[in-house]
């Protein structure tokens, strides 16, 4: 008998972590696809952690945020396509959470990191959030098309968004991204504490 | 010098209200946060619904404009961050004790370094503007009712937060103006008097 591989392993230790799906997409009327984007326009964790993401990706320059913008949609939906595939229910509350919030810590001091690091956490941020949408809609019964609404939406998102930062040189332009950076992160930490508070 | 806003703002400005016009409806959510029910102008609403906080928060952006650069951006970004992390202590409950007192401190401290025009170094600034917020955010979380929608509740907070400091900054600027520079002072004395008159309540 074929002993099990590393990635059943990994598959079977995904299932077996604890937490349930909270999410539930929003029915806009207008089919799957746009299900899928009301789904993420109306999530305001997800929207924090992408605007954290293109205020770091524009912060960096067009090099940067060019990656960011293609390497986000493209893990995103992997990550997705994973998630409908072998659908895991995880529970992301602390990990999106910190997540977001390293993107705000990484905006508030300027991180001055390479493209590649840029690329790397934007897909890190897609595969994670892919996986968690994946999951949810197969375990919904919904498909590839509201996926796609999701992925396209955040890419729409941090694309206009990093657009808006790239040009900006105006030192009080680049403080005011930092600040916003900064708001993020204190936004993390007080959902840290309501996190710990639901759980005690 | 620092250089004043330019039209650069302009794409800034439009996705930030594109940003709270997404997080304003409060009817449908796709996602249902741990420990929730408000919502966002909850949240917005929280900071300036006591003087106490509201006079401290203005007093950080007016120092910041008298210390001038780096302080004028550093004490606005450290305090909601401090201020948060106080919040999330009273949220899982680890007590502080003196808030009250700590946070009538704060006005009258911030306020005596107003209208002396107190020049101390940045990171001396920054670690006063920092124990104060822990204090300001530590009764804003324990403050925070049961079945708040967290996520909304909190990015009101802290931009209300944020915005409060930006009015005492864009006040602070009328200092670069000498004959009226005596008022930003006058307003530091107000300040250090509404402190006092909150610290004899919470001492009371």
């Amino acid at each position: 008998m074929k002993r099990p591989g590393l990635l059943t392993w990994l598959a079977a230790g995904l299932t077996a972590l604890p937490g349930a799906a909270q999410a539930h997409l929003v029915n806009s009327g207008l089919g799957p696809f746009y299900d899928g984007a009301l789904h993420l326009l109306l999530s305001p964790g997800d929207l924090l952690g992408l605007l954290a993401l293109a205020l770091l990706a524009g912060l960096r320059g067009p090099t940067a945020a060019r990656a960011a913008v293609i390497a986000l949609p493209v893990a995103w939906l992997l990550g997705g396509l994973v998630g409908l595939s072998l659908p895991v229910i995880l529970e992301l509350a602390w990990l999106s959470t910190l997540s977001f919030m390293l993107m705000g810590v990484l905006v508030a001091f300027d991180a001055r990191l390479p493209p590649v690091i840029i690329a790397s956490l934007a897909g890190v941020y897609g595969v994670l959030h892919g996986l968690l949408n994946g999951s949810t809609l197969a375990n919904m019964g919904a498909g590839v098309g509201s996926l796609l609404g999701i992925v396209l939406t955040a890419l729409v998102l941090v694309l206009l968004a990093s657009a808006a930062v790239v040009p900006l040189q105006a030192f009080w332009a680049r403080i005011t991204v930092r600040v916003a950076g900064s708001w993020v992160v204190a936004v993390g930490m007080l959902m840290l504490g309501w996190l710990a508070q639901s759980e005690a | 010098m620092f250089e004043l806003p330019t039209r650069q703002w302009s794409p800034v400005l439009t996705a930030a209200l594109g940003m709270v016009v997404l997080l304003w409806p409060l009817a449908v959510w796709a996602h249902v946060e741990s420990g929730q029910a408000g919502g966002f102008l909850s949240g917005l609403s929280h900071p300036v619904s006591g003087l106490d906080h509201v006079v401290a928060m203005i007093a950080v952006g007016l120092w910041g404009a008298q210390l001038g650069m780096p302080a004028l951006w550093v004490l606005p970004v450290t305090f909601p961050m401090l201020m948060a992390f106080g919040g999330m202590l009273g949220l899982i409950g680890i007590p502080l004790p003196g808030v009250e007192i700590g946070i009538a401190l704060s006005a009258v401290v911030l306020g005596a370094l107003v209208a002396g025009q107190v020049r101390l170094p940045l990171a001396v600034a920054v670690m006063v503007v920092a124990c104060f917020a822990v204090f300001h955010g530590h009764a804003h979380g324990t403050e925070l009712e049961a079945g708040q929608n967290a996520m909304l509740y909190s990015l009101g907070f802290v931009i209300a937060t944020g915005l409060l400091h930006g009015v005492g900054i864009t006040i602070g600027f009328i200092q670069r103006w000498e004959p009226v520079a005596q008022i930003l002072r006058g307003a530091g004395a107000l300040v250090m008097a509404a402190g006092l008159y909150f610290l004899w309540g919470a001492a009371a």
